[in-house]
């Protein structure tokens, strides 16, 4: 086990309590910032730490916030992108729950480095206890003028503003949510103009996830080049792992990014310590439901975004759901496209329709009803949204049914052949197609 | 009027945001509308739409988008399930059929006495904590989490006695 960084909540008692968290070298990190540290200084260094965004796609930090215009006179924002809605994430809830003063502290560095003096931080509305721990304790570093206007003296002005979401998973794409803090659905908006030049009320706008901006104050306490090196080649920094599913141990679990293996996170003895009794493992989503399945066999992965990516996956958000034998994948399949038909946010055809017709497809396989020349209509569907969308939602939909379709095509054969279920007659797939004998799995 | 009753809250609320953007207003004035009776009704989405200068028709288009909002009254609890693939993993389906029995009510369904609401929802972000459920009410939103049939049955004769989650 490495040490704790981003959770260090677990070590250090009452955390959330500005004094506490400042005995801890609490907003060091913004003093050095504003005290010796010009702006673009600051970026500078996030810049060199080659920091990529945690809330899945992993585009370099610093690079995204020198995309800001420069001789633009609007005023810009910070938009926290607290939206964590993905099956088999929960990350940045414990941050927000645990350590709201290091989103804070997080928050204004930031919000110095990009010359933002107003920061909104989109929460999930399910989140009403984070969002209640985190006005407390931006209540109590309010008063303490941590933040507000002339922040500890230096002439630095932000103010913070929490608002709650209201249950779309959509919003969490950063012009969705952007559409959403306006008062409008939570519709995405095509790019180009970026957030960077026209984002929230036309100005310029950051999104950025919460785990991404805790790491901010990180840098500037140890450096850019130690944020660098502590990880793996272009993937520096520590990383949270939210393990869930069939595993004897879930939860969350932090270690320098990629210097953990799939394998090492679901059968180590620091992390979820193996499959429960009795069963075996089957597949994995390793990074949040958006992400391809990974067999059993391909789970010797680097869990960083390239290491991921390079087994045809990706880290995401670093959520991975283990699945045991017992698992249908068709089912699995099912499960999750219900989730996409019903957070689809209806603005792109393919997508609206797309995940809908999926649905059905996927319901009849799993209830027997459905016959061959349906596997090929369903990756055909799939087909039709893949990259047809205005947002990466589309893509999100369809990882689940054409990675099962591909990776675990028998278990669909014996849905269309069978006329049910595996689960039906079987604990495991292998006795099922072993009693079937039809040669179901040719 | 909404805006009557609360008026230091929503002045507070309208505070967070540019003078000439109030319409970033209407998710929070909709949670304080949804307060007492757990649904926003005709009236406050009228009374909302004055307030921020939009119409009827725009606030009532936010209540549709946004699965937290209802237009309709349900239960005086809405007791969520999520049964979503890690939690399912976990036993929510088993979990959220066994506790509807238990009730003697379907899943979107509510109790005779019209305290609890059950119901399915999408993920939680407490997949490692599943089976888990979210109370919601007009006074709060609460996470129940590593729960039982039994366990589930406690809060909700907690519920019942105390008549308030907060």
């Amino acid at each position: 086990m490495s040490e704790h960084i981003l959770l260090r909540h677990r070590d250090i008692p009452d955390l959330n309590q500005l004094e506490v968290y400042r005995k801890h070298g609490g907003f060091e990190a913004f003093r050095k910032a504003v005290r010796s540290m010009k702006p673009g200084e600051v970026t500078d260094v996030v810049k060199a730490s080659g920091l990529r965004g945690r809330g899945g796609a992993g585009f370099p930090t610093g690079m995204k916030w020198s995309f800001l215009p420069k001789d633009n006179p609007k005023p810009r924002y910070l938009c926290v992108n607290a939206d964590e809605s993905e099956p088999g994430t929960y990350k940045d809830r414990v941050i927000i729950e645990r350590d709201p003063h290091r989103l804070i502290e997080a928050i204004v560095v930031s919000c110095h480095a990009i010359r933002s003096q107003t920061a909104y931080v989109y929460i999930r509305g399910e989140f009403h206890e984070g969002a209640r721990t985190l006005e407390a304790a931006l209540a109590e570093a309010r008063a303490k003028g941590y933040v507000g206007k002339n922040i500890l003296g230096t002439g630095i002005d932000v103010e913070i503003h929490v608002h709650r979401g209201a249950g779309s998973y959509e919003c969490g794409e950063e012009t969705a949510l952007i559409e959403s803090l306006e008062g409008k659905r939570g519709q995405p908006r095509i790019r180009p103009p970026f957030p960077a030049v026209v984002g929230l009320y036309g100005c310029p706008t950051i999104v950025n996830n919460v785990e991404t901006l805790v790491c901010v104050p990180l840098i500037l306490e140890r450096g850019g080049e130690w944020f660098a090196n502590y990880g793996t080649e272009k993937n520096g920094g520590p990383k949270l792992y939210s393990i869930s599913g069939h595993v004897k141990r879930p939860g969350s679990y932090e270690a320098p990014m990629g210097k953990v293996t799939l394998r090492e996170l679901i059968f180590g003895p620091g992390y979820a310590q193996g499959i429960r009794e009795g069963h075996m493992l089957k597949a994995v989503v390793p990074g949040g439901s958006s992400t391809p399945v990974l067999t059993a066999d391909e789970i010797d992965v680097r869990m960083d975004f390239d290491g991921v990516a390079k087994a045809g996956s990706m880290l995401g958000s670093a959520g991975a759901i283990v699945m045991d034998d017992s698992t249908c994948m068709v089912w699995m399949a099912k499960n999750l496209t219900a989730f996409y038909k019903h957070e689809s946010c209806g603005k792109c055809s393919p997508c609206r329709e797309g995940t809908g017709w999926m649905l059905r497809l996927l319901t009849r396989i799993e209830d027997g009803e459905a016959g061959e020349k349906d596997l090929d209509l369903l990756w055909k569907v799939t087909d039709s949204i893949a990259g047809k969308t205005v947002c990466p939602f589309g893509d999100a939909a369809v990882a689940p049914p054409q990675s099962t379709l591909k990776k675990f095509r028998d278990e669909f054969l014996y849905h269309v052949r069978e006329k049910q279920c595996w689960r039906k007659v079987a604990s495991t797939f292998a006795i099922a197609t072993a009693r079937a004998g039809s040669g179901v799995s040719a | 009027m909404l805006v009557e009753k609360y008026a230091n809250e929503v002045e507070t609320i309208l505070a967070k945001y540019p003078a000439d953007q109030k319409r970033s207003a209407v998710m929070p004035l909709l949670y304080l509308a949804q307060r007492e009776g757990g649904y926003v009704t005709r009236q406050d989405m009228e009374d909302i739409a004055q307030v921020l200068e939009i119409t009827p028709t725009d606030v009532a288009s936010i209540v549709g988008f946004y699965t937290l909002y209802y237009e309709e009254p349900g239960g005086k609890f809405r007791l969520q399930v999520c049964n979503d693939l890690p939690c399912a993993l976990r036993g929510a389906d088993e979990f959220l059929e066994k506790l509807c029995e238990n009730l003697g009510i379907k899943v979107g369904q509510t109790t005779p006495d019209g305290t609890v609401t059950v119901e399915a929802v999408m993920c939680l972000a407490g997949c490692d904590k599943a089976p888990l459920f979210q109370v919601q009410s007009g006074d709060g939103l609460k996470y129940h989490e590593n729960q039982t049939v039994e366990s589930a049955l406690g809060v909700i004769e907690e519920l019942k006695t105390r008549g308030t989650q907060s």
